[in-house]
This record gives structure tokens, C-alpha cells and sequence, in this order.
């Protein structure tokens, strides 16, 4: 009854503008506890992207319907996804991160509008296009991180500026792509900018003045990592002192990279926070010796304190700018006949890792893509990769071209996040089904410029033509249980429901819905423009409805709207080297499906 | 930026007082470096596809920097414009400014903005070699993809590389 009223009470409070009476804590819970709303980027907390809502369901689902549509006015990579509460939807968009508040009670027209003035020198500074992941919602608050690292407070209902505060400087190549984490009285924020020399960080802001309460670097002594040298510790093992300056050369932890871009997720019984930072700078191995703690990082920290408990670096050195910044999926799953409170995370590396997540002991870590070959395998006890000679850009050395590393540097799977059914115990995984050429090559560090230092070019694994997969996992025993090609490769977030059927977007621009248990395509419709958001789905007078945003771009714009380089001839894409835009153009449009 | 400028203004200056090699068009050799009738730097592709050093520096150069928004081989993405078309109508003088100042364009759907590279080291003393790489490609003189085979760096080249690095 508490909860129901509760919820009710958030509804209310929206509507009304008046929500001092709810903690953010509980605004946050309650709101995606009720299935109605889609309250949060990544679904809930643990980053499930799972829906409890039945009503369109694997025999039904064949008779989905576009329901209504609305166009954001911007031509870009359009990632994330519109959040609903109550009888409000907000839609963002990329550059200049216009948010739109809509009445779904009155055939979604426009409430209330924020249109931010961003300075367009942020544009050439965002590395891979000018994407964001989207809004969050707390205490009757829309949070918003735009390009220009302005983190800004919106009043939910009239979209009046409660807050802002600046997280970074362009100038210095610092921009944002990400969502936010609102939970308890903080909003936790990440950072852009590792092809710029940026030095990564997490900060926590008072959520009801935006001042500064923490911020945790990704590197730097422990004062600014935020550790304890005796009681943080790696797969086990303490730290020890200024872990985060003692696997760099000299001054480099600096100029570091380590960024934080991705999603974050939150477990209320152990009140940690978990996220994975980005790839060291620059791109060339030779350059920076050592294992550049803490990148490619799997972190959890104490929301309230900053202080991390544990991390885990899934990619020591990394030679392959394989970014350790996707999503931490929180699920309570039997491992080895034992059931265990995990994280689950697949890595841009290829590797699927199922770590327990109070502890953070590493107990699974396999290939999600068989294509793989980087690396055997991870040791379970040091944690390290077994990196072969001839993958390694930093074996074969500067100036040299090392060829047909698999997964090429946008990952086996990037930012695009998995979804996790607790029906099926099954992971639905979007992923990439590329590899590459990598030289690395002496470059010189300027403030705000682009400090890359690698040539590459990517194209499918030998003898195949297919660039993507969608895949269903199984995290306890690391296996593949099904899996279905794509032409391209697979960049839209997925979602579960509790209607035995699994939605993800592809690039050409089609919503598909396929079956959780076998993977048979039940859907498909093809929208305006390629798909690189998240499906999200809602309920509002009783009914269900399904949403995503089309508009390509984002790395998959760029790598793969010419087309990928045909290693064995200069004679025109076929097959798997087609060209994106021979199926797709920019668009900027949200589509919302329904069973009639 | 000026500073820059100039230096480039100077490279070139420098360049013409070496030994020459002239062919039927114009084109010759000097320092290293490949010559139009125009005086501009030009790639050169042998029968057997074998590119000279600076087209090949290009490649690398431009899919380091450059490729993050142009997308590969100079082929545009979603996000920035394919430079094999503009090329051309740019002529070497603009190409060297744009990428040196930046440029901004604005309309009712988008805003797009290149930076300015004066100050970068990594693009600024690479902007021939960029240069030559992407009018190989425009002119179709080279496929898609790294170039199989390349003459040696010129000694040229290297001196060239060290001052340009660290007179910065």
C-alpha cells in the first residue's frame, strides 16, 4: 500500500512540480519499480533493460503497428533513449541537446522545451560525433549532461533550470556523450575526451544544488583516485600506495585518458556504484610503458564517499583501444551450481567477464564472439589476458602495421547496451563482428587537440561478410546459446520484456523483436534512418507502447557509412564491405509502436 | 597560426632550390618530394602501384587524425563531409588554410565545425602529405585502403619531420 501510494505520489508530484516530500533514493526506485514509466536510460538500477510488461508478447507482437512519431530537428547520431514518467515523455537530442517534454495525455504535444546555447567549438572536440545517452529523472528533476560537460537541473514539469554546473573544458578536449546516475542526494556524472589526452573521473554533484560532494579520478595519486591502499583491492589483493601513478612513466598518468563515458549502474544492498573507465592515451603502446592503471577499468565505488571498495583492469596496456566503458549489468545468477550476486560485462576486448559483484572476484571470462584472437584466454587469478605476439601492436612496434587483430578498436560490442531477462537468465547482446589493421606512431601531446598516434582500417573476419550479430549469452557458464547475423553491426541498446520476446534496432534503420528463448525474428519494420538508440518501452491509459530513436551516426556513421576497407581488392564494396549509406541517411525521428 | 603559416610558405620556398627531375607534365622531383607544374606538392603512383613516401605518410597521418570525422580512405561518414568530392574545387592554398584555421558551417538541421589544426604537430607538419594522399584519391591515382608498396622517407623528409616537431 506504501508503494502504491508512493508512486502515486511521484506521478502527482511531476504533475504538480512539488516533490520535496520524496528521497531521491525512493523517487529513483519507485518510479522504475512501476513498469508504466521508463524512468531511467538503462531500465532500472542493475542496467537490466528488462520490462515486466506483457501485453505485447511473442504472439503478438507480429501485429505491432506504428503508433505515433515525432521529429527531434537534428540530423545526427541520435544514441540513447526518451524516458517516461507518468503522463510526460522526454525526448533528447544530440547537439545542441534539445530536451522536449510531451503530453502523452494530449496526443504528445510539446509542454515545454530546453534548448541550450553550447559554443560549436565543442563539435570538433567530440571525437566520434556529437551523440548523448540521454536524460535521468529524480525528486521531480530532469537531468541532462550536455556536450559541453554543462550537467543541468530542469524542473520536470515546467523545464525552469533549478541547477548547473560546469563538469569539465572543451577547450581541453573535455566534452560529455553520457547519461547521468541519479541515486540518493547525488547525480554521479562521467567525462569524454580519451582521443584528446583527457584524464578521466566520475564526480558526484549535490542533487539538490549541484555542488561538487566527490569526484574520483581514473588515475593520479590516491588522493585523486579516491583509494585505499590497504583496503582496495584487485581480484583480491590490496592496491598498495598510488597505484594510480605507479604503472605510468614519469608525468604520463597526466595526460592518462581513462575516461568515463559509459553507463553506471547501482546496488542498493551493497551501495556501490560500477562503471568501466575508457582507453589509455594515446593510441600508441610504445609510447606509454606500463600497465596505465587504472584504465580500461572495471571500478565500484561508494556512492556516498567516492571511495572505491574494488576494481578489476579487464585490459593492462592496452595496444588495441579497446575501452573497458560498457555497461555493468547487475543480476543474482547461479554460477557453478552456487548462486552469486554478479556483474556482468561485456567488453569493447571480446570478453564476456561474470565477476561477483560485493567482492569482486573474477569467475567467468570467455569470447562472445568467436572471432576473437587477441588474446587465448584471461587467467581466472591474475586476471590478465594471454596476449598473443602476433595481435600485439606493441610486440610488433612502432611503424609497423600489425594485421587482422580481431575485434577491431570500436569492440566486439561498444556503448550499445545488452539487456538481461530474469525469466530466461539469458543476456541479449548487440555486438560488432569486425577486425582491423593497427600502426601505431609516435605523436606529440597540445591541449584540446587530438592525440591518437594509430593508423587503422577495419573490415569483417576472413571468409565472412557479415559485420554484426545479435546474441543471447549465457554468463554463468560464458557460452553462446544463440546467435543471429546482421549485415551491419548491431548499435541500439537491446530490451527484454516479460513478454518472451527480445527488441533491438540495426543500422540500416529496422526495429526487430525477435523471440527470447530461440532468437527467430518474430518483427521487423524499417524506420526513417539507422538505429543507434535504445529500445525503451512504456505503458500509459492501459496500454503498452514500444520506442526508439532513429538518426545514424556515432561511431557507426563514421566507421561504416563508406563502407569497410576490402583488404583483398580495390574493386568496389560487396558483401560484407557494402556501404552504410547505400541503405540509410541522416534522420533525427522517434517512433512509437503498439498492437492495435 | 601565422607563424605557421609562413613555415609552410617557407617549405615550399625551400624546396624548389634542389636537384630537379622534370617530366612531360610538369611533374618532378624534389628533395624527395613530388611537384606539379603549378608548383604544388602532387603524389606519384608507379606501373606497379609502388606510392611516394609523402602519399604514404598521408594515408597514416589522415587516418589518425583525420578519419575520425571524414571517415576512411577519405570517404565521409555521417558526420563529416567526404573530402574526395571537395577536394579539388579546395586547390592546395585553401586545403592548407582549412585545415590550419578550421571552418564552420551552419544550417537548419545541423552545425558543423572543423577545428583548426595551426597548432597541432601531429596534422600541421603533415598537411602536404595529407594533401598528396587525399588528391591521390580524388584523382582515383590509388585504391581504397593502405598503399601495398612505398618508396623509401626521403632523408628530406626526415629533417623536415624533426625540425617541424621541434621548432614547435
Amino acid at each position: 500500500m506504501k508503494r502504491i501510494l508512493l508512486a502515486t505520489a511521484v506521478a502527482l508530484g511531476v504533475a504538480a512540480g512539488s516533490t520535496g516530500f520524496v528521497q531521491a533514493n525512493d523517487s529513483v526506485s519507485q518510479a522504475t519499480a512501476n513498469s508504466s514509466n521508463w524512468a531511467i536510460q538503462t531500465g532500472d538500477y542493475a542496467n537490466q533493460r528488462y520490462s515486466n510488461l506483457a501485453q505485447i508478447n511473442s504472439s503478438n507482437v507480429k501485429d505491432l503497428q506504428v503508433a505515433w512519431t515525432f521529429s527531434t530537428g537534428v540530423l545526427r547520431g541520435h544514441e540513447g533513449s526518451p524516458l517516461v514518467i507518468g503522463n510526460t515523455m522526454y525526448v533528447h537530442t544530440p547537439f545542441p541537446n534539445n530536451v522536449f517534454a510531451l503530453d502523452l495525455e494530449n496526443d504528445g504535444a510539446i509542454k515545454w522545451r530546453y534548448e541550450p546555447k553550447q559554443d560549436p567549438d565543442t563539435i570538433p572536440v567530440m571525437c566520434c560525433d556529437t551523440v548523448n545517452r540521454g536524460l535521468a529523472y529524480a525528486d521531480g528533476m530532469i537531468f541532462l549532461h550536455q556536450a559541453d560537460t554543462t550537467v543541468v537541473a530542469l524542473d520536470a514539469n515546467t523545464g525552469k533550470v533549478v541547477w548547473s554546473v560546469k563538469n569539465g573544458d572543451p577547450k581541453k578536449g573535455e566534452t560529455n556523450t553520457a547519461t547521468v546516475l541519479p541515486v540518493k542526494d547525488k547525480v554521479i556524472v562521467g567525462i569524454s575526451g580519451g582521443e584528446f589526452g583527457v584524464r578521466g573521473h566520475v564526480t558526484a554533484y549535490d542533487m539538490k544544488t549541484g555542488k561538487l560532494a566527490w569526484r574520483g579520478w581514473s588515475m593520479g595519486p590516491d588522493s585523486d583516485t579516491l583509494m585505499d591502499p590497504e583496503k582496495t583491492v584487485h581480484l583480491g589483493k590490496p592496491v598498495g600506495k598510488d597505484s594510480g601513478t605507479a604503472t605510468w612513466k614519469g608525468d604520463q598518468w597526466k595526460i592518462g585518458g581513462g575516461t568515463t563515458w559509459g553507463w553506471f549502474s547501482y546496488d542498493a544492498g551493497t551501495n556501490l556504484m560500477y562503471y568501466g573507465t575508457g582507453n589509455p592515451s594515446t593510441w600508441n603502446p610504445t609510447q606509454r610503458p606500463g600497465d596505465n592503471r587504472w584504465s580500461m577499468t572495471i571500478f565500484a565505488r561508494d556512492v556516498d564517499t567516492g571511495v572505491a571498495k574494488w576494481v578489476y583492469q579487464m585490459t593492462p596496456h592496452d595496444e588495441w583501444d579497446y575501452d573497458g566503458i560498457n555497461e555493468m549489468i547487475l543480476a543474482d545468477i547461479e554460477v557453478a551450481g552456487k548462486e552469486r550476486k554478479t556483474l556482468v560485462h561485456f567488453d569493447r576486448n571480446g570478453f564476456g567477464y561474470t565477476l561477483d559483484r560485493v567482492s569482486g572476484e573474477l569467475l567467468v571470462a570467455e569470447k562472445f564472439d568467436p572471432a576473437v584472437n587477441w588474446a587465448t584466454h584471461v587467467d581466472l587469478k591474475t586476471g590478465r589476458p594471454n596476449v598473443l605476439p602476433q595481435y600485439s601492436t606493441e610486440h610488433q612496434g612502432e611503424d609497423v602495421n600489425t594485421t587482422n587483430i580481431c575485434p577491431a578498436a570500436l569492440g566486439s560490442k561498444d556503448q550499445q547496451p545488452a539487456a538481461f531477462s530474469p525469466k530466461t537468465k539469458l543476456f541479449y547482446v548487440p555486438t560488432n563482428h569486425v577486425c582491423m589493421d593497427y600502426e601505431p606512431f609516435k605523436v606529440s601531446y597540445t591541449a584540446g587537440q587530438p592525440y591518437v598516434g594509430a593508423t587503422l582500417s577495419m573490415y569483417p573476419p576472413k571468409g565472412e561478410s557479415h559485420m554484426g550479430n545479435f546474441i543471447a549469452w549465457d554468463a554463468a557458464s560464458g557460452k553462446i546459446v544463440w546467435s543471429n547475423q546482421e549485415r551491419f553491426s548491431v548499435w541500439s541498446g537491446a530490451l527484454a520484456t516479460a513478454g518472451d520476446i527480445v527488441f533491438y534496432g540495426t543500422l540500416e534503420g529496422y526495429l526487430k523483436a525477435v523471440d527470447s528463448r530461440t532468437g527467430q525474428e518474430l518483427y521487423k519494420f524499417k524506420t526513417p534512418s539507422g538505429i543507434i538508440g535504445n529500445v525503451m518501452t512504456y505503458q500509459h491509459g492501459g496500454k503498452q507502447y514500444v520506442g526508439i530513436l532513429s538518426g545514424i551516426g556515432g561511431w557507426a556513421g563514421i566507421g561504416l557509412a563508406a563502407g569497410l576497407t576490402d583488404p583483398q581488392a580495390g574493386l568496389g564494396a560487396v558483401g560484407g564491405y557494402a556501404a552504410l549509406h547505400n541503405y540509410t541517411r541522416l534522420g533525427g525521428q522517434l517512433t512509437v509502436f503498439a498492437v492495435p | 597560426m601565422k607563424a605557421r603559416l609562413f613555415f609552410a610558405g617557407l617549405v615550399c620556398a625551400l624546396l624548389s632550390a634542389g636537384p630537379v627531375l622534370a617530366a612531360d607534365d610538369g611533374k618532378r622531383l624534389e628533395d624527395g618530394k613530388y611537384i606539379d607544374k603549378n608548383d604544388e606538392p602532387t603524389y606519384n603512383v608507379k606501373e606497379d602501384g609502388t606510392v611516394d613516401w609523402y602519399t604514404y605518410s598521408g594515408f597514416r597521418r589522415y587516418h589518425s587524425e583525420c578519419h575520425v570525422c571524414h571517415g576512411p580512405d577519405g570517404l565521409g561518414s555521417s558526420y563529416a563531409p567526404a573530402l574526395l568530392e571537395s577536394m579539388k574545387p579546395l586547390g592546395y592554398g585553401e586545403f592548407i588554410s582549412v585545415v590550419a584555421v578550421g571552418r564552420e558551417r551552419v544550417t537548419a538541421s545541423q552545425t558543423s565545425k572543423m577545428p583548426g589544426f595551426g597548432e597541432n604537430v601531429n596534422v600541421y607538419c603533415y598537411m602536404d602529405d595529407i594533401y598528396v594522399y587525399l588528391m591521390a584519391r580524388a584523382d582515383k591515382a590509388i585504391p581504397r585502403g593502405r598503399p601495398r608498396k612505398r618508396d623509401k622517407k626521403p632523408k628530406e623528409a626526415t629533417a623536415y619531420e624533426n625540425e617541424c616537431r621541434d621548432g614547435k
